[in-house]
């Protein structure tokens, strides 16, 4: 087995994010770290965020800072990852690209306590860096500039203290004295050794402050001072000439304002009303912005709830600290305030979002906590709210009076765009419905109330902005520019069989007949002529072409000679061929004064399907070539040169014949900041659509017209009629098969992508103002105006929302479209419970629930918020509703039948009770002969130590048709025909079990049940379930999940990897089952996917994907016993008691690490007709493929260039690829598609370098590499 | 290994003590249980602190925020298997 892993969409979970000014001077931009990989954002002028550029890292993120050389006007980077190197990068906005600038190497790779990288802090005069470690290790680099202004970094200074933990660290801004870092320490070296439990009380965090001596080169531990125990981060504040210097300190549920020799100045955070008073107050994350007239932060508790903080100060001496209460948005790990005025918000979990301020909060109303209002209050009548751990040392803390608000809807704050991000993604899984023929990914995604279940279908999503009815059926569709440097057009022309219809486009689009086109014939091809806007135009018809001459000067008409008729024809604004039947082709061109010459007149050998000529190049007279398509399965490019028009340069034969053709002027240039012309001249390409739905590439020669590197992908079942469109802001084209592609080119690189839409007709570009990149184009006799919002997304979705946080999905057996989530969360007020009025735990929303009860909020309320600038409902603006502290081990859960191909839901049944929902599955029973779904759940379930009251299993029925559903019409209309619309569930029977339920899987007629460490047989009996066998095995910790393939079962354990169960069926009642085979590793399986009968592909909670095989003898040997290997398993070590034990061993076939949690692994072709690959979706929103290589020459060749690129395009982090990926276990038989791909950035001289030593051209690898692509989708 | 000479063996051992003020956690011949478990477990945390992907995966298991796990878990770095034992007691229990 060789496997090539490659991503299809990127990560979408933010971890930090640091904004300046990297491209270039001024330019506001974000870079945020996803996991892996870096993503440099920037807001355009409307405020969408751009991704301007993605670099993959093979390495682990762990912080980042952004620091400005004096007299520089752009920033470097710093990044403390798992490299044991500090890095400092610097984007070269040219290429497009992250660069390296320095790499210095302090100690192992690796994410170790002792190791540098989880904190990295750059003084804000950008004079010195500071990486620490978790614990003890703190590094501190100069950073200087040489003669030529370049970065100079210096050897390393240490400045350890054993023992020692760092909750965080701060570069502070001490102005031009010396460099300063604080942080806050804790040392365990006391508590370590003192049994009594003393020490460990009296624990006290420390605020530590190490100095950097620029003069003696040596940093200085100053002085260290006891800080409040709940200090967890620190917020720096800006000194010198422009503030007073110090940090404030973010402890539970206060703020410290902290410095050298000043006294210490403290406010309480004010909480939520409804938030319970055991409950500390965190800040999650904060970002300060400082201009010319002060400085201000924005923090965030771990709740959503902004803040603004101010300080008092005069004269280096801070006199009071407020915090205001701001607005509420989603936790964020990561806020940057910009200096346009923009909040960028990266979401802990789900999309991220980029809001503007519209106020400051300098309103009257808001909450607002000082210190100078600061009250204690007495121990006995109020408790103070500290986290658990700090319990103990509670002892005779200070009270403090709380300050309360109640949250509101934004106020100070307006959404202007939302990153969608599918993180987490806590579970995946891939169905082909019934209707539609390409299969799709059914995905669990998102946490507590932003938590959605969505249909994922491969292809860019194309968006419907406007549609209309059209009379008859067209038979084609163009848009019309008036003059050459509009970038809107200014008509769309519809043609039909006997006439064409004329609409301009402006604030409505009408119907004009004043253009002089011809409205009672049907039209092939229409542009406007001439470089300005004087009305000339030509349209051609079949039976001729029309020359409406600029400037009221009349018609020209020029008629097809004979009874010949115009199959094929092609113009642009200075340029026309048209082709006769009997293969006749003329050629035009306008000359100066404005007339449309005929210029020359050839035969061809056959009749012609397709001609296409590009636009004239900016500074050309004329486009240099055209291309001709025709039915004897050849393509020829033509000169168009004077002197030798309509030469044949170049000829391509077709395998089939061809449907249509275009020659696309792709520009080499990898960056759109950079003039045309000025790098490498654009090259030509010609694509062309076979009648057998196939697509070929060929590069066109720029001087000879030679073609050259033809490359094919095939795109669906109808030929693919090619349109030529505008796209990032370049040519492209779209291909008109079964559904649509796009091809674009993007970085420099041409990538041909499905679109999601159904099939298209007849489409054309357009561009308006509101769209400036749009479609528009004839789907089922209407008009549509589609736009492409984001070319990056490889996948399009629906969605519905969920109540809880998604944990499992089973999909109906008998219908793909039926899909029974179980959702659960801990310590929340139940989703029935937040209506009530009056109870303990209510729930206070201000101003939203006025509209309507907040019980349907989830389901509608989009409907009725057109008005409202923010979309997110109250509930997931606020996030739900926490229960007390004492509750924290208690559950909400609710199964959820959601339909699949219209992604709404059918049915919600609440659980009560305090039960945890851990399973789901449908099963068939024989003895009912029905398929019932099928729930695990646990019951006062602790997490932590595991703990809980037993579990249950419970039997449902679906209820059809009939009785009234949670939400009424819809779900009536959502399914029809003769399959009945489920309406809910009816409980059949319930079974209790010892433990937690973790796994079900259906077996013949019967139910695989893994009780804890058990794993068990059920049958059906008609008052509840009924044990039929056991293992004889127990496993290690706890089966998470079972599957089968006939009588041979695969079992993974939590921790202990994956076992394999042979079922042995003595007679016709008596059955056993035992284990035959384990794994030799510990894995913490997370997912496993069987791949065939003695193969299973796991992945584990560290990111680790394995495929683990039985080897053939023994599987054979299984086979042949008859009883199963059963003697030989149970006088193994394994029956008597020792930890993996089993007699045969699995081998690791294959191994990867993905360096993020993947938390499913499915198997399924992705496009119609494509081939099996294995699809993994990672925590962080990633989804990704291992493709099975299709031969041992492509492995090898894949290997190889791996192996190049190992050496050439080492990761931007400094780390090595191959540990990388060999993180947990040695990397085997997978290869890296996403280094191989890599490839396409390098420059010039190393790719020569690779191919040289591969003995292929790089265009070659190129084309290989997206043949693999390809078939991963 | 019999030929190691007095002045290698010597050089081993100064090696070790290097690595074990260096890397916190290196084991040495006499390390007691708890120690050993202490160390087990911080280095744990740690790897779960610095990796954002572990966080997350508890914060959607514990329904609390990365920040607050984040914390929690730094926090337990402090005492993360509980009290240590009685030093006398040790010496006679640890078979």
């Amino acid at each position: 087995m060789h496997l090539y892993n490659v991503t299809l969409q990127r990560p979408g979970a933010c971890q930090t994010a640091i904004n300046g000014n990297f491209s270039a001077p001024k330019v506001q931009e974000i870079i945020a770290s996803k996991g892996t990989a870096i993503e440099l954002l920037r807001p355009d002028q409307h405020g969408k965020l751009k991704s301007i550029a993605f670099r993959e890292c093979f390495g682990i993120i762990r912080s980042m800072a952004a620091f400005r050389l004096a007299g520089a006007n752009k920033d470097h980077v710093v990044i403390g990852s798992d490299s044991g190197r500090i890095v400092v990068l610097r984007f070269d906005a040219e290429k497009n690209q992250f660069e390296q600038v320095h790499k210095e190497t302090f100690g192992k790779s690796g994410v170790r306590r002792v190791v540098p990288g989880q904190f990295c802090c750059v003084d804000p005069k950008g004079r010195a860096v500071m990486l620490a470690a978790l614990e003890k290790q703190k590094v501190v680099y100069v950073l200087n500039r040489d003669s030529q202004a370049n970065l100079t970094i210096s050897s390393p200074l240490e400045a350890n203290k054993g023992k020692t933990i760092a909750f965080d660290v701060c570069a502070l801004d001490n102005g031009l004295e010396n460099p300063g870092f604080m942080a806050i320490e804790l040392f365990y070296g006391e508590a370590d050794v003192d049994d009594t439990g003393e020490a460990a009380a009296e624990a006290q965090k420390m605020l530590t402050y190490y100095e950097l001596d620029l003069g003696l080169n040596h940093v200085a531990r100053k002085w260290s001072e006891p800080v409040d125990n709940g200090a967890n981060k620190l917020i720096p504040v800006p000194g010198g000439s422009d503030g007073p210097g110090g940090v404030i300190v973010c402890c539970e549920n206060f703020l410290v304002y902290r410095a050298e020799k000043h006294e210490e100045i403290r406010c309480v955070i004010p909480r939520r009303t409804s938030l319970d008073a055991e409950r500390g107050v965190l800040i999650a994350s904060f970002a300060s912005h400082r201009s010319k007239n002060g400085f201000f932060f924005i923090a965030q508790s771990e709740y959503g709830d902004c803040y603004k903080v101010t300080l008092d100060w005069t004269n280096r001496k801070v006199s009071e600290l407020k915090m205001k209460y701001f607005d509420t948005v989603p936790v964020c790990s990561a806020l940057c305030v910009l200096k346009t005025g923009f909040l960028f918000c990266g979401s802990e979990f789900g999309a991220h979002a980029l809001f503007q301020f519209i106020a400051l909060g300098d309103d009257e109303e808001s909450a607002e906590s000082s210190s100078k209002t600061l009250k204690k209050i007495d121990n006995a009548t109020k408790k103070k709210g500290r986290g658990k751990n700090d319990d103990e040392d509670d002892e005779e803390e200070d009270n403090f009076q709380p300050v309360f608000f109640n949250p509101r809807k934004l106020k100070n704050l307006a959404l202007i765009d939302e990153i969608e991000s599918l993180s987490p993604t806590i579970a995946l899984a891939s169905n082909i419905s019934r209707k539609e023929e390409t299969p799709r990914l059914l995905a669990l995604c998102g946490q507590g109330p932003r938590s959605t279940f969505r249909v994922l279908r491969q292809g860019v999503p194309l968006s419907e902005m406007a549609r209309s009815p059209l009379p008859g059926n067209p038979n084609g569709v163009f848009t019309i520019r008036k003059s050459k440097s509009d970038t809107t057009d200014a008509y769309i022309v519809v043609s039909f069989t006997n006439a064409t219809l004329v609409l301009s486009i402006g604030d409505t689009v009408e119907e004009v007949t004043d253009t002089g086109i011809l409205a009672t014939s049907s039209t092939l091809a229409v542009s406007a002529l001439g470089d300005d806007d004087d009305g000339s135009l030509i349209q051609i018809h079949p039976s001729g072409v029309r020359h409406v001459r600029g400037n009221n000067k009349g018609v020209n008409e020029w008629r097809a000679p004979g009874r010949k008729k115009i199959t094929a024809c092609a113009c642009n604004r200075g340029q026309a061929i048209v082709a006769l039947t009997g293969g006749e082709l003329v050629y035009f061109e306008l000359d100066e004064a404005g007339q449309l010459l005929e210029i020359e007149k050839i035969e061809t050998s056959s009749e012609v399907v397709s001609v296409d000529i590009p636009p004239i190049p900016d500074g050309s007279l004329r486009a240099k070539f055209a291309a001709v398509a025709g039915y004897d399965s050849t393509v020829r490019v033509l000169s168009l040169n004077p002197g030798e028009a309509l030469r044949t340069v170049g000829v391509q034969a077709t395998p089939s014949p061809p449907e249509s053709v275009l020659l696309l002027e792709v520009n080499n240039k990898t960056t759109k900041n950079k003039k045309a012309g000025s790098s490498a001249p654009p090259s030509m390409f010609l694509n062309v659509g076979l009648s057998n739905g196939i697509l070929v590439r060929c590069e066109v020669d720029r001087v000879s017209g030679a073609l050259s590197d033809a490359r094919s992908r095939f795109v669906g079942q109808r030929p693919p009629k090619l349109n030529r469109i505008e796209m990032n802001e370049e040519s492209g084209f779209v291909a008109l098969s079964t559904r649509p592609w796009l091809g674009f080119n993007e970085n420099g690189r041409f990538s041909i992508v499905p679109a999601c839409h159904e099939t298209i007709d007849r489409a054309c570009g357009f561009a308006s103002e509101q769209v400036p990149e749009g479609i528009v184009a004839v789907v089922d006799g209407s008009l549509r105006i589609l736009a492409c919002e984001n070319l990056g997304e490889a996948f399009s979705q629906s969605s519905e929302k969920a109540r809880y946080t998604p944990r499992a999905m089973s999909t109906h057996p008998d219908d793909p479209d039926v899909v029974a989530i179980i959702e659960t969360d801990r310590g929340i007020i139940g989703f029935e419970d937040r209506t009530g009025e009056e109870t303990r735990n209510e729930y206070i929303v201000e101003a939203p629930p006025a509209k309507k009860p907040k019980k349907n909020e989830e389901e509608d309320e989009e409907d009725d918020e057109e008005d409202d600038a923010y979309q997110l409902a109250p509930i997931e603006q606020f996030g739900a509703p926490k229960s007390t502290a004492n509750d924290n081990n208690n559950w909400s859960s609710c199964v959820h039948i959601v339909d699949a191909a219209n992604a709404e839901t059918l049915c919600v049944q609440e659980i009560k009770n305090n039960e945890r929902l851990v399973s789901v599955a449908h099963a068939y029973f024989a003895k009912a002969d029905e398929v019932l779904l099928v729930v695990g759940s646990v019951k006062n379930f602790v997490l932590q130590p595991r703990d809980c009251d037993g579990g249950m299993i419970r039997c449902y029925r679906y209820k059809r048709g009939g009785g009234k559903s949670s939400n009424g019409e819809t779900t009536a209309n959502g399914k029809s025909g003769a399959n009945k619309a489920i309406t809910g569930l009816e409980l059949v029977h319930e079974t209790p079990c010892e433990g937690a339920p973790f796994a079900l899987r259906n077996f013949e007629g019967k139910l695989l049940v893994g009780v804890d460490d058990v794993l068990r047989l059920y049958d059906f009996g008609k008052k509840k379930l009924l044990r039929k066998a056991e293992c004889a095995q127990k496993f290690p910790s706890f089966i998470n999940d079972i599957r089968c393939s006939g009588d041979r079962f695969f079992v993974t354990d939590a921790c202990e990897s994956a076992f394999f169960v042979k079922y042995v069926r003595e007679d016709d009642q008596e059955c056993s089952m035992h284990i035959f085979a384990d794994d030799i590793a510990p894995r913490y399986v997370t997912s496993m996917l069987p791949l065939d009968r003695d193969t299973v592909a796991v992945s584990d909670k560290f990111g680790n994907f394995a495929a683990l095989r039985l080897p053939k003898d023994v599987s054979d040997e299984i086979e042949s016993d008859i009883s199963g290997g059963k003697h030989a398993a149970l006088t193994s070590s394994a029956a008597l008691g020792a930890l993996n034990g089993a007699n045969n061993k699995l081998q690791a076939c294959a191994q990867f690490h993905v360096g993020d949690v993947i938390c499913s692994l499915t198997k399924c072709a992705l496009q119609t007709g494509g081939s099996e690959v294995i699809v993994y979706a990672t925590l962080g929103g990633a989804l990704g493929a291992f493709v099975p290589f299709a031969s041992k020459d492509e492995a090898d060749f894949c290997t190889h260039l791996e192996m190049h690129l190992r050496i050439e395009a080492p990761p931007v982090l400094g780390n090595e690829h191959g540990a990388f990926r060999s993180s947990y276990f040695p990397v085997k038989a997978v290869v890296d598609g996403d280094l191989c791909e890599q490839f396409g950035r390098l420059g010039a001289d190393a790719q020569r370098r690779i191919s040289e030593e591969m003995d292929r051209t790089p265009s070659e690898i190129v084309k290989r590499l997206e043949q693999i692509r390809a078939r991963a989708g | 290994m019999s030929e190691l000479a007095g002045a290698d063996r010597f050089n081993i051992n100064s090696q070790l003590e290097a690595l074990q003020t260096r890397y916190v956690g290196t084991g040495h011949a006499d390390v007691s249980k708890y120690e050993w478990i202490v160390n087990q477990h911080r280095d744990s945390l740690a790897q779960y602190v610095g990796k954002h992907s572990m966080l997350q995966y508890f914060a959607v298991a514990e329904n609390e925020s990365i920040s607050r796990v984040g914390y929690q878990m730094k926090q337990k770095m402090l005492l993360p298997c509980g009290l240590p034992p009685p030093p006398k007691e040790e010496e006679g229990e640890d078979e």
